[in-house]
């Protein structure tokens, strides 16, 4: 329960405030301000999980978001998230957290025995060894793969937390608040410019945090928190800590993830996990910083090994010793900062220099403090298996290839330096064609394709005084292009130590008879050899080594190895690195949560939900809704304990014999009017509609251009100059803006107005034997007699009070009218009707039973109307002009539409009258041909007959004209049925169509 | 995500529009003879090429007017946008 590697004073942690907290069982302690990583590595634990591949125990390398190794499965509040950094989780009281990736435990994995065996996984071995027998892969790899690697596990439950998403616009977005990011910020806020500056840690200032460094007499970190401090009282700026900007696309759209809960024990009331805010900036600065690299050696891979700058921020920021006999192997002068730290806390580090004579006043400042430093030195291996407990160490000849005798060198952590990668990721999503630099080995911002500036460390630039006169002068002088103002801020004075030249140095040769893993990749385990093999197999392109090798691959993107692999891959194929390229960097720059990505729009929320105006009434009367694209619709009204089944048959029974009702508000309504208005309809639909009277109803098919039918309806004349146009349900939106189409671009010249009038509108449909008496009764001063109203009429009438348009149309089959009010008066419209119905036994129907009555009557809908069909298949042919021109009429004319054979609607009964065909099924000739047995057609929509109690399907088939007659057979090997069946007209029921125009 | 300065609106997110192909295809004239290739040019045959394209879109969560929008299909920059009915110099 002691922090025994907590150091007495300093730490920016508060040491007030004690945290107890779980990690694979055990308690331990830490404080307030601490991380999960900083919290293990004060209590002395350095092994936190297992490797991807080999199981070889794994530590903390990082401090960070380079972190490639810490990963854990965390437990919070009673849910679990898995793959969560341990250098990024903050701490909390009651934090709960175990090691991924590790089968049955950390401590003792079967995996690893891949390691000890020797049967190392080498590149490719999955693409190789995994190809055969092929019978061998669900029964045995796979589970094997699945349990023995892999990372943590996702939660099955559903996510308790709320996730928002925030639009927002900026004039400057800033990422990164170190010194460059603060320097711009600062300059741009004081010219007035909107400024968001995003920090992914909890903490602002980046490097200030832990250089040691004096910015205006001030140290770094006290002008950094003077700076936030400012900043966070200007309106103009928002300043967002824990927030991580994780992608650039196009046209200056960023997206950054803040993380509002994660460091508390629980969510508070009201407030979101996580909050995606979509950034549209007007320029972009892109203060990421750097990323330190790490030396390729022997075994680099034991705990205790990590990077130099990473045991810098333990110590300075958490006030931890990664270790009490520290080795740091450097090849430029950050690890002498390391050592110096170290030093002044009472421990004392060797420092192993690449370098032969490095001179400079950070080296100084270590020999004045009595470092003992040994130059042209390297570590050849760690020793230790879960724990660095010693270090084989050598000479080094000054071409870098030649060893000297092995030492063994005692050491409890092994802190390693290989100079700075800028963090390029963001300049390179926006399109930026990075360049190499060779000063530094690495590559930087080349060109900015979007409006992007690259500033600092993230740029190339280590000295913090250019950075900050640079940084002050791109914030001023682009807020100053969009605000016009040119307020001056003063430079600060820096004081810094210079440093000298790094060594390009970057990998140990092995020793003779040695055969140490040397590791580029931690989190996936790919190691010098493997690139070797990918090399010698042939891979040349570094996109093709990365995928065969899966190098850089991992979670963490290849933040600290992608550098290293190209070292590599240069120095076999005797290139240079920009010659090799790097692979390309796509967003997230880190994991994102799905939650986060999916925010808000979940469950009920994932669509709007639509509800006709007499919801409530279907509600409250039991009915059983369906989704019918947005809308809800009543399915059936359930009686009793009647099922689906029972309860369709009997509301289109009822319709048949006496009189039923159907909300049918959710049909899309068109307004069209204007003086072309009837020229418009001609030229959309395949029918005439110029001659089409006041007062009169039509029904017309729309087509593509490419002559496959788009929608139907019926489109009725209410004025002169007014249509009222239905589309389906389904494709009301795809209808208006087809109309639009013709109207603004093909011709413009129709002097046409369309408008979307569906919610304007409540309808219902009334069909049955009985309607018109009824409507009689709804409307006693209405002539709606035969004659008065006949089939396919239109007027209006006074419903009790309330204007109603009154159409004489069927879908049905049956006498039937469909009545309209205005929305808010649909729930009164449809009680009347069910009031005044009730001595006609008026029963309101579903979709279930409204299907029912359009199959047997085989009017077509949306299943027959499937994107793929003519008029002819839906033997609606006869609605298509010869005589004018209209919207996909010549494609009518391709060979294939016109075929003697083409495919028709049928209805198809089963030969047993009893079975009922599965929709979907094929119609074949032979139920035992071969495979694949020849398709002739296939049933669109299936329904129980109410006229003649049997089953009864639609098809569309091949040559139906034809068919009529002829026995086949249905299959549908989904549902394992073969049904031997008749194929019958379509117009099952009332096939002249007597009973709408009764 | 695009930014599309829409010439009745001004800039809005792409979220706003819908795709609606290449702008520079003409329909054919009503009740005139066409060939079949003209027809299938007008219906089927795009070039899918890499570079500065003229295409529409309809601004459909805004005005609901359909424009034409000049963008790199390589680089999504887009050079300009025009109402339905201007002519594209
Ligand atoms: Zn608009």
């Amino acid at each position: 329960m002691t922090q025994a590697f907590r150091i007495e004073n300093g730490g920016l942690i508060n040491k007030d405030r004690k945290l107890s907290f779980k990690f694979n069982g055990k308690t331990y302690l830490g404080y307030e301000g601490d991380t999960l990583a900083s919290a293990l590595l004060a209590n002395g634990v350095h092994l936190v999980g297992r490797s991807f591949k080999y199981h070889r125990p794994r530590g903390f390398f990082g401090a960070g978001v380079d972190e490639p190794y810490a990963m854990v499965q965390l437990y919070r509040n009673g849910e679990t998230e898995p793959n969560i950094k341990a250098t990024e989780q903050e701490l909390f009281e009651g934090l709960e957290a175990k090691s991924v990736n590790c089968w049955p435990s950390v401590n003792f994995d079967i995996g690893a025995i891949n390691n000890f065996l020797k049967i190392f996984l080498p590149a490719g071995f999955y693409y190789k060894t995994f190809m055969w027998p092929k019978s061998f892969w669900y029964r045995i790899y796979e589970p094997f793969i699945r349990k023995a690697a892999g990372l943590g596990v996702a939660s099955t439950k559903h996510d308790k937390e709320r996730y928002e998403h925030k639009y927002e616009y900026c004039d400057l977005l800033i990422a990164g608040s170190g010194p460059s990011g603060l320097a711009s910020a600062y300059a741009a806020a004081k010219n007035g410019a909107k400024v968001i500056l995003a920090e992914d840690k909890p903490r602002f200032g980046g490097s200030l945090l832990t250089s040691d460094v004096n910015i205006g007499n001030q140290s770094g970190k006290d002008w950094a928190e003077g700076i936030i401090a400012e900043l966070k009282t200007m309106p103009n700026v928002v300043v967002k800590n824990r927030s991580q900007i994780f992608g650039y696309y196009d046209h200056n759209m960023l997206v950054m993830s803040e993380k509002v809960s994660d460091h508390l024990p629980a969510t508070k009331k009201y407030h979101p996990n996580k909050r995606l805010w979509y950034i549209r900036a007007k320029e972009v600065l892109i203060s990421s910083g750097s990323i330190e690299r790490p030396i390729v050696f022997g075994n680099n891979d034991t705990p205790g090994v990590m990077l130099s700058s990473a045991a810098k921020e333990y110590l300075k920021v958490y006030g931890v010793l990664v270790g009490k006999k520290p080795l740091v192997f450097t090849n430029n002068d950050s690890g002498y900062e390391t050592a110096i730290e170290f030093k002044k806390h009472g421990v004392d580090p060797i420092v192993l220099d690449t370098r032969k004579k490095p001179e400079s006043e950070i080296i100084d400042e270590a020999k004045n403090l009595g470092i003992k430093i040994k130059n042209s030195y390297v570590v050849v291996a760690a020793q230790g298996y879960k724990k660095v407990k010693s270090a084989d160490i050598a000479s080094i000849s000054e071409d870098k290839k030649q060893l000297g005798e092995i030492e063994n060198l005692k050491c409890d952590c092994i802190c390693v330096s290989g100079f700075w990668t800028p963090t390029i990721h963001l300049a390179s999503q926006s399109g930026n064609k990075t360049k190499f630099k060779e000063e530094i080995d690495a590559f930087v911002p080349g060109q900015s394709k979007q409006n992007e500036v690259t500033l600092g460390a993230a740029n190339g630039v280590f000295s913090l005084d250019e950075t900050l006169k640079t940084s002050f002068k791109a914030g001023s002088d682009l807020s100053k292009k969009i605000t016009e103002n040119d307020n001056e801020v003063a430079i600060p004075n820096v004081v810094e130590k210079k440093s000298s030249q790094h060594d390009k140095f970057w990998c140990v040769p092995l020793p003779k008879g040695k055969n140490y893993k040397r590791f580029l990749d931690f989190q996936n385990d790919v190691a010098v050899s493997d690139v070797e093999i990918a090399l010698r197999e042939g891979y040349r392109s570094i996109e093709h080594v990365k995928r065969y090798t899966t190098l850089g691959m991992a979670t963490d993107q290849g933040k600290t190895s992608n550098l290293n692999g190209l070292q590599l891959v240069s120095e076999i194929e005797n290139k240079v690195v920009p010659a090799v390229g790097h692979t390309t960097f796509r967003p997230p720059y880190t994991p994102v949560s799905i939650g986060a990505i999916v925010g808000r729009e979940v469950g009920k929320h994932s669509k709007p939900t639509r509800k006709s105006p007499m919801h409530e009434w279907h509600e409250k009367n039991n009915s059983v809704f369906v989704d019918a694209g947005v809308w809800l619709r009543p399915r059936y009204y359930k009686k009793g304990n009647e099922n689906l089944f029972e309860a369709s048959k009997r509301e289109a029974k009822n319709v048949r014999t006496n009189v039923g009702v159907c909300d049918v508000t959710t049909l899309g309504k068109i307004d069209v009017k204007g003086p072309d208005a009837a020229e418009l309809l001609n030229r959309v639909y395949t029918n005439a509609w110029l001659k089409l009277p006041v007062g009169k109803a039509r029904y017309g098919v729309m087509l593509r251009e490419d002559g496959i039918v788009m929608d139907d309806g019926t489109t009725t004349r209410i004025s002169e100059n007014h249509y009222h146009m239905t589309t389906t349900t389904a494709q009301a939106a795809n209808v208006l803006s087809h109309l639009e189409y013709y109207l603004q671009l093909v011709w413009p010249e129709l002097n046409v107005n369309v408008v979307s009038t569906t919610e304007q509108w409540a309808g219902a449909a009334i069909a049955g034997p009985k309607s018109r008496d009824l409507l009689q009764k709804l409307f006693p001063n209405s002539d709606v007699s035969n004659e008065g109203l006949p089939f396919m009429g239109y007027m209006e009438g006074d419903l009790f009070g309330v204007k109603a348009r009154i159409f004489r149309i069927s879908f049905s089959g049956e006498l039937a009218y469909e009545v309209n009010v205005e929305s808010d008066y649909g729930n009164f419209m449809w009680e009347k009707i069910i009031e005044v119905g009730e001595e006609f036994n008026i029963q309101p129907y579903g979709t279930e039973a409204l299907s029912t009555l359009r199959i047997e009557m085989g009017h077509v809908a949306g299943s027959e109307l499937d994107g793929r069909t003519i008029p002819f298949d839906n033997a609606l042919e006869g609605l298509v002009s010869k005589k004018k021109d209209f919207i996909g009429k010549r494609s009518l004319e391709r060979s294939a539409f016109i075929a003697e054979d083409r495919q028709r609607i049928v209805g198809v009964v089963p030969l047993d009258k009893q079975t009922s065909i599965p929709e979907g099924s094929h119609l074949v000739k032979d139920d035992k041909a071969p495979l694949p047995n020849p398709k002739l057609g296939h049933i669109s929509a299936s329904c129980w007959s109410v006229e003649y109690d049997n089953p009864f399907s639609l098809a569309i088939l091949k040559d139906g004209k034809n068919m009529i007659g002829q026995k086949l057979f249905a299959m549908s090997p989904l549902k394992n049925k073969v049904i031997p069946v008749e194929i019958v007209s379509s117009h099952y029921v009332d096939p002249k169509g007597e009973r709408v125009r009764s | 995500m695009l930014y599309i300065n829409c010439p009745h609106c001004g800039m809005r997110s792409q979220n706003e529009f819908s795709y609606g192909g290449d702008a520079s295809v003409k329909r054919p004239e009503l009740n005139k003879e066409v060939s079949d290739q003209e027809w299938d040019n007008f219906v089927y045959n795009r070039k899918s090429l890499r570079g500065k394209h003229l295409e529409l879109w309809q601004h459909i969560s805004g005005c609901r007017q359909w424009i034409k929008v000049e963008r790199d299909t390589g680089t999504h920059e887009i050079f300009r946008t025009f109402k339905a009915d201007e002519e594209v110099a």
